[in-house]
């Protein structure tokens, strides 16, 4: 019987042997996986050990840390609550993070290597020194300004959004988004209490955790004619160039009317004015006239079919931005179908912008023609407050020359003085823009929409901005649009922002 | 080597078991590795206090004190009572067992502490429960030695043993799934708060029964056979036993949802009857046998689900645990994977005693306490640890080897391979060697039942190492039964193909 022992004896080395080996295998060469896996619950504690960054604007925390007494150290506050959550985004225990506490992560834990010596002497003098700080573009009168205008609205809009970015560099001034969230109770280090309160803002059915400033794209309307004139202007025409109008215009079984009809009745207009009374035949005409690939390629110029945007630091990462799109305005066979490049060239159909990119449009516009790559993060601070890296303005893009810039920006100016955008207007500085009431639903209101940008005294383009209200009762929807955005872009060029 | 507290050399008149002179006890050897094993676990308890509380309080000697007391008590019993027995046993269990106490307290600590209560006192919480655990256990095993001064005389008791052994193992199968189930494995009997796992006595009982039933047929079984291939095949009818037994560990597979168990109780029959027999074909059926009988069972799991779907799910769960499907899910990976990360958090070194998160693996204190410690231990303590379960299994083996009756061969050598397949089973399953039972981890795992059956465990091996390594006419022997029949099996011992056991 002692040889089958013996071979019991070895099958029980070799069992062993298999344990030691796939010991080896688990803690020495998966360790550096498991050890920061991302269920591995020590990495989230190892997190709290040190306080992260701080995020300012101008000059305010608005995510900051309190010190708590459990095995988190510390707990993230968001002071203004709903105002910057589109923008800051929460960082919770469990849960994904979002905005820029997302993007800036590995800054605001101090894991970047940015701030690596940071961590060497920490080494040395066994402090926990905190993350990084971050520095927004944010301009607090103009964010508090859109935020307080935006749910405080004439018509009673409880949806929209509105931007206003630098048109000189491309600094997001003000980014909000309706209705928002408190992120405070997403942070909660009780996590069943986070997790329930992100399930129920999840499930609600007005998306208030949707940041519909760069998330979300909305038929524009007649936001959209503003590129076609661009083309125009870009294919010889002036802007006193005289475009077909009239009451009603039939394309390929599309009929275009005019908003009113004192709107462009005659058989003739200019641009200019065809763009300050936002006449749609006249547009519709036009767009045809010059074809598809001329209004496509124009749009696309501005940034619309771009899908890699971000908008956070200009060294890459940040909050995603849909892409706005115009459609294929094609039939099935692939030809141009002009009935919808008709309805199209007033920003219907299957046209979709995000209030980002309607920024983005005057901006460019304000700025010369140089499109300025938005961005939220000024500054990165180390815990000491040494300044790490500094925002050094991009251009994006270059879609018009400076001649077919200086045309639109006298027609978006005679848009705000003399047309459909008169609400947005601002005393002592040069305001232009563009309306747009875009249909959505059949029986549903339209969206209201306003972009536009203003001049200072000395001929400096301060701000550009997009307003847009989703289901605007009692007509002239972009109306309230206007004046939001001129409020917004007065408080962003430093007055009365209150 | 440390100075003995009982003089090895006093007369032999002190206990019932003559020692012969010039034939090694080695008792004193086993009383240094003990001082030795104890002055690690008072180390450890030492370590813990520092990382956790911040400075090592005066009283933190007293759980190891308190288990060298026990294990000395346990240490004179064998003095006494099987004066032969082998060294290192004892040690090396003692060693593993005070760590487990050492670690139990350490969560006692960390969650006082991170509760903002005061540190817990010596006796209370998981620890201090194991800590009387052990003292209970080590009675028992003291009980054993006293009672059982002969192993053979168990044999006498076999069909009864056998008997309460499948009763042990199918109450928990029969019983409602309110009394007897704990994580999705109906391995238990719950009353109140107090629970038992009756599965863990029944590895002696049957190993004792196998045994017996070997002894007497290995004759029939290993002769009468066919051959074919080159392999012999036994007859039809002598198949019974082992397909019964296969049976009963499908049947505890399925209704008690537990493949470990099931794997332990046929690997053990397997072994005990290869060993009988010599026979390579028993492997090679019961091999077959059982992982045909795994893999239906899995093939069940996936297309008619009912009983055997637990299965199917915990083999999907180990071959993707980290599939977030399967982690999310209520009873899928989250354990397996915890325990993972923190084998993977400790590394090479370990963070030190007391300086992990344990608390992030559930079931810290049961089956994965290996995990839990392995944050804190490193691959170095843990392949330390390997080794004293290997040093434990391979002597219990050794006994096997050297004991002269076949019935102590059978016991000893099953149940040292019991012990050995079981820590397999359960450290290959938290390790993700094999697919996850709920399994105990001998010796360190809190709880009565596993802590209690598995020290009788050690206490048979001791008795019979003892019997192994003392003198061969009167040691191991017949003191206890009347009659010749104790001297007749040393005669049988060389080739003699029968040896009858007298119950």
């Amino acid at each position: 019987m002692n040889a089958p022992l013996r071979r019991a004896g070895v099958v029980i080395l070799v069992l062993f042997g298999l344990l030691f080996a796939n010991l080896n295998w688990v803690q020495a060469y998966k360790a550096d996986d498991y050890r920061t896996n991302d269920y591995n619950r020590r990495v989230v504690v190892a997190q709290y050990e040190r306080p992260r960054g701080i995020i300012e604007a101008g000059g305010t925390g608005v995510a900051t840390n309190k010190v708590t007494d459990d095995a988190l150290k510390y707990l993230r506050v968001y002071p203004r609550k709903e105002v910057y959550a589109p923008v800051i985004g929460y960082r919770p225990v469990g849960l994904a993070a979002t905005g820029i506490e997302n993007a800036e992560n590995d800054f605001l834990s101090g894991e970047s290597d940015k701030l690596f010596a940071d961590r060497v002497k920490d080494m040395f003098t066994g402090n926990n020194t905190g993350g990084g700080n971050v520095l927004l573009t944010i301009n607090t009168k103009a964010q508090e300004k859109a935020w307080k205008e935006l749910v405080n609205n004439e018509r009673g809009v409880d949806k929209g959004a509105a931007v206003a970015i630098d048109p000189r560099t491309g600094a997001v001034q003000a980014m909000v988004s309706m209705p928002s969230f408190d992120p405070n109770p997403l942070v909660s280090h009780d996590e069943k209490a986070a997790s329930a309160a992100y399930n129920k803002l999840n499930k609600d059915p007005d998306q208030p955790l949707l940041n519909r400033s760069t998330a979300e794209t909305k038929p524009p309307g007649s936001v959209f004619k503003v590129i076609v004139s661009a083309a125009a202007l870009q294919n010889g025409y002036k802007t006193d160039t005289e475009i077909e109008a009239g009451r009603e215009y039939r394309e390929s079984g599309a009929v275009i009317r005019n908003s009113e009809d004192e709107v462009c009745p005659g058989s003739q207009i200019d641009l200019k004015d065809a763009l300050t009374t936002s006449c749609n035949t006249g547009f519709a005409r036009l767009g045809v006239t010059l074809g598809r690939d001329k209004v496509l390629e124009t749009a696309k110029a501005f940034g619309f079919e771009d899908d890699q945007l971000t908008v956070g630091s200009l060294e890459g990462g940040g909050l995603p931005v849909a892409m706005s799109d115009t459609g294929k305005i094609a039939n099935p066979d692939g030809s141009v179908d002009k009935g919808a490049l008709a309805q199209s060239s007033l920003g219907q159909r299957d046209v979709r912008m995000t209030p980002l990119q309607g920024a983005l449009i005057a901006a460019t516009v304000a700025n010369g023609g140089d499109q300025k790559r938005p961005y939220l993060v000024q500054k990165l601070t180390s815990p000491d407050l040494r300044t790490i890296y500094t925002a050094n303005p991009k251009t994006l893009r270059t879609p018009i020359n400076g001649q077919v810039a200086a045309d639109l920006k006298d027609m978006m100016v005679s848009v705000v003085e003399n047309g459909t955008g008169r609400r947005a207007r601002i005393s002592g500085m040069e305001v232009g823009g563009k309306t747009g009431t875009a249909q959505n639903a059949e029986g549903a209101d339209p969206h209201g929409w306003f972009i536009g940008f203003a001049f200072n005294d000395k001929g400096e383009a301060v701000s550009a901005a997009c307003v847009m209200l989703e289901n605007v009762p009692g007509g002239h929807a972009s109306a309230e649009a206007a004046r939001i955005a001129g409020l917004i872009m007065k408080a962003a060029a430093g007055q009365g922002g209150d | 080597m440390t100075a003995p507290a009982v003089p090895a050399s006093s007369p032999a008149s002190t206990g019932e078991m003559a020692r012969i002179p010039g034939m090694k006890t080695q008792r004193n050897a086993e009383l240094g590795l003990l001082a030795f094993a104890m002055v690690l676990v008072a180390a450890y308890g030492a370590t813990v206090e520092a990382s956790r509380i911040g400075e090592i309080t005066p009283t933190f000697w007293v759980p190891a004190a308190l288990l060298s007391v026990l294990f000395l008590g346990l240490h004179v019993v064998v003095r006494y009572t099987a004066p032969y027995a082998d060294p290192v046993i004892i040690p090396a269990v003692a060693l593993i067992n005070g760590l487990g106490v050492g670690f139990l307290r350490r969560l006692d600590i960390g969650d006082a502490l991170s509760e903002k209560l005061p540190v817990p006192g010596i006796f209370a919480g998981i620890g201090g429960r194991q800590l009387a655990w052990t003292l209970i256990s080590l009675i028992l095993a003291a009980v054993l030695l006293l009672v059982v001064r002969d192993h053979k005389v168990v044999s006498r008791y076999a069909y009864t043993l056998g008997l309460t052994g499948i009763v042990l193992v199918m109450i928990p199968a029969v019983l409602p799934a309110s009394i007897s189930e704990v994580n999705g494995a109906k391995l238990w009997i719950r009353l109140g708060s107090f629970s038992i796992q009756p599965g863990e006595f029944a590895k002696i009982a049957l190993v004792s029964f196998f045994a017996y039933y070997l002894v007497r047929k290995r004759e029939v079984l290993s002769l009468a056979s066919r051959r074919v291939l080159g392999i012999d095949f036994p007859r039809g009818r002598d198949l019974g036993p082992v397909v019964t037994v296969w049976l009963l560990s499908l049947l505890v597979l399925v209704f008690e949802r537990d493949l470990g168990t099931a794997l332990l109780y046929f690997g053990l029959f397997i072994v005990t009857l290869y060993v009988a027999t010599e026979r390579a074909s028993w492997l090679i059926i019961g091999l077959l046998l059982f992982f045909g009988g795994v893999y239906i069972a899995y093939l069940l799991g996936a297309s008619v689900g009912g009983p055997f779907a637990n299965f199917y799910d915990r083999a999907q769960v180990w071959l993707n645990p980290f599939d977030s499907e399967n982690y999310e899910r209520l009873g899928g990976s989250y354990q397996l994977v915890q325990g993972l990360l923190s084998l993977g958090t400790g590394g090479l070194f370990g963070s030190g005693p007391g300086a992990g998160s344990p608390r992030f693996v559930p079931e810290v204190q049961n089956d994965f306490i290996f995990a839990g410690m392995g944050e804190e231990i490193g691959l170095f303590g843990l392949s330390a640890l390997l080794v004293l379960y290997l040093l434990v299994v391979e002597r219990g083996l050794r006994s096997a080897l050297a004991v002269r009756d076949s019935f102590g061969k059978l016991v000893a050598g099953g149940l040292s391979f019991t012990l050995g397949l079981q820590i397999f089973v359960i450290l290959g399953g938290i390790t993700g060697l094999i697919p996850l039972t709920g399994q105990t981890t001998p010796f360190l795992s809190s709880g009565g039942s596993s802590l209690m059956a598995n020290w009788l465990l050690i206490a048979m091996l001791l008795r019979i190492s003892n019997a192994a390594r003392g003198p061969a006419a009167s040691g191991g022997g017949g003191t206890d039964r009347p009659g010749g029949g104790a001297k007749k099996a040393p005669a049988q011992l060389h080739g003699a193909m029968t040896e009858v056991i007298k119950p």
